[in-house]
């Protein structure tokens, strides 16, 4: 894996100014390493291959070799200082934002998908966007993140570093794109079964088409325009489907699962798993335990012509 | 001690060690494909084409770690809290003690989620997947101790709120109705 340095997944492919300092620091770390370790195997393979001399047993010869020592264990000291600090300065970076952030982001862990919800002093504007993190260019964005059941941990390698989303604690981190682009996010902590599909992607685009799709999520769900969608909004509104989810607009309004108001335009299924299709949608709702093992959605063995009204509905939610 | 006494002794251990994995065990695709039921209410007790096929009582979820910590999950989740609280009772009946008036049996619980009860209870029938009422009913059995001991949950993911499951004295089911 060492050797793939580029991808939407890549510490070593730095896009903002976080992964920036860690990957900077990273390779000067293993640039020190290495000279270290030539130079100590150096000194080795010479003490190996010189033979005992007279004059070694000689007290002036004695002080030599201590002092010799003794700067050999500050350099040592003075390097391990170095890296400390180095250390510190790129993991103080993840904390504190380089100015004020252009907007608030809160992101909650669920096992086994990411929750962003945005900020607003308008109560009616505060939206959320499940496992799809919308960021503009170039400006910092603040992170609180939190969680609501066991400990993730959130990490978009291409942007930022690890942050721990801890249940009952705010923790409070931050993450800006230089470049417009789709990076892929991971939870870095062990949280159970399906730990491993639980990604995100975060979409870094300027600011007014930022702001163009901060005013659509904005907006309540699109109301059904063919006979299908309506059958397949009813087909929602009766099945267990509005026990968990919400779709803002509707009457469905629980917050077990993921929000579905916009869910027709994110660009994945299941938190990263499957590619937003409607086939996809279909396989995860009739049977998401044979897709994501464990995952909390219970299987749906709904009527073939209600299953596609449903997914008629579901795929309108742009 | 002999070889064999030593040999003996050791499979005895791995033996018990391995019985008690069966509560951990997770086959979440055969354990919601087992837990389906037919969703339909019976209205009528005469059928077409003779009697339909039994529907089952209870489901693998029943004695089991995992349903019974999921619906833990769910008890809170779906706010079954706001009338039952943690099972002490409210607006609703208390869950832990050992009065049960539609009946303790797992399809009794069953049907008192999905049918709904006089004086307040909802049904939930398609608004809860079958396997999550199963869940459910693993959880309120064991909120009065009628589970195995290594199954009932020890902790709250939450703040707590009253003797862990696994702690509490087993009640005796009583039904105060006949079901």
């Amino acid at each position: 894996m060492i050797f793939r340095f580029g991808g939407d997944q890549s510490a070593f492919d730095p896009h903002g100014p976080i992964a920036r300092s860690i990957a900077t620091h990273g390779w000067w770390l293993l640039l020190v390493c290495i000279a270290v370790y030539f130079i100590v195997m150096t000194a080795f393979f010479i003490a190996l291959a010189r033979r005992r001399r007279e004059t070694d047993d000689l007290p002036e010869t004695s002080a030599r070799l201590t002092r010799n020592v003794g700067i050999a264990v500050a350099l040592t000291v003075l390097i391990l200082i170095g890296i400390a600090t180095s250390s510190v300065v790129a993991g103080r970076g993840l904390y504190s934002p380089s100015g004020a952030g252009a907007i608030t982001v809160d992101v909650v862990g669920h096992q086994w998908w990411w929750d962003f919800q945005y900020h607003d002093i308008t109560p009616s504007d505060v939206f959320t966007s499940p496992n799809e993190l919308h960021i503009p260019v170039g400006v910092p964005v603040v992170l609180k993140a939190m969680s609501t059941d066991v400990i993730h941990s959130f990490w978009v390698p291409n942007l930022m570093g690890k942050r721990d989303l801890i249940p009952g604690i705010v923790t409070n981190t931050w993450i800006q794109a230089d470049e417009p682009g789709v990076y892929r996010g991971q939870c870095a902590e062990f949280c159970g079964h399906q730990h491993a599909h639980m990604a995100l992607q975060v979409v870094a685009e300027p600011m007014d088409k930022f702001q163009q799709w901060v005013r659509h999520q904005r907006e309540p769900a699109s109301e059904p325009s063919t006979d299908e969608e309506k059958r397949g909004k009813d087909v929602f509104m009766q099945s267990p489907c509005v026990t968990c989810h919400s779709i803002r607009g509707t009457d469905a309004g629980s917050h077990v699962g993921p929000e579905l108001t916009h869910v027709g335009s994110r660009l994945t299924l299941a938190a990263g798993t499957l590619p937003n299709a409607r086939g996809h949608l279909a396989g995860w709702i009739v049977n998401s335990q044979s897709i994501k093992p464990g995952n909390r959605m219970p299987p749906n063995a709904l009527a073939p012509d209600d299953l596609q009204a449903l997914l008629a509905y579901v795929r309108s939610l742009q | 001690m002999s070889r064999r006494r030593v040999f003996v002794v050791a499979f005895c251990a791995v033996s018990l060690v391995a019985a008690a994995c069966e509560r951990e065990i997770r086959p979440f695709q055969t354990l919601a494909v087992a837990s389906a039921r037919t969703q339909k209410p019976v209205l009528s007790p005469l059928f077409p084409g003779g009697q339909p096929l039994p529907e089952p009582n209870e489901s693998p979820f029943q004695q089991n770690a995992y349903g019974t910590a999921e619906g833990k999950r769910l008890f809170d989740q779906f706010n079954c809290t706001g009338c039952h609280s943690h099972g002490g009772g409210g607006m609703g009946p208390a869950l832990m003690d050992d009065t049960w008036i539609y009946g303790s049996e797992p399809a009794n619980i069953f049907e008192s989620i999905v049918e709904g009860r006089p004086n307040g209870m909802p049904a939930w029938r398609n608004k809860i997947a079958d396997q999550q009422v199963w869940q459910l009913v693993a959880y309120i059995q064991s909120m009065s101790g009628n589970e195995p001991i290594d199954v009932l949950p020890s902790r709250s993911d939450h703040m707590r709120y009253s003797t862990p499951e696994n702690a509490r004295r087993a009640q005796t089911p009583v039904q105060t109705h006949a079901p």
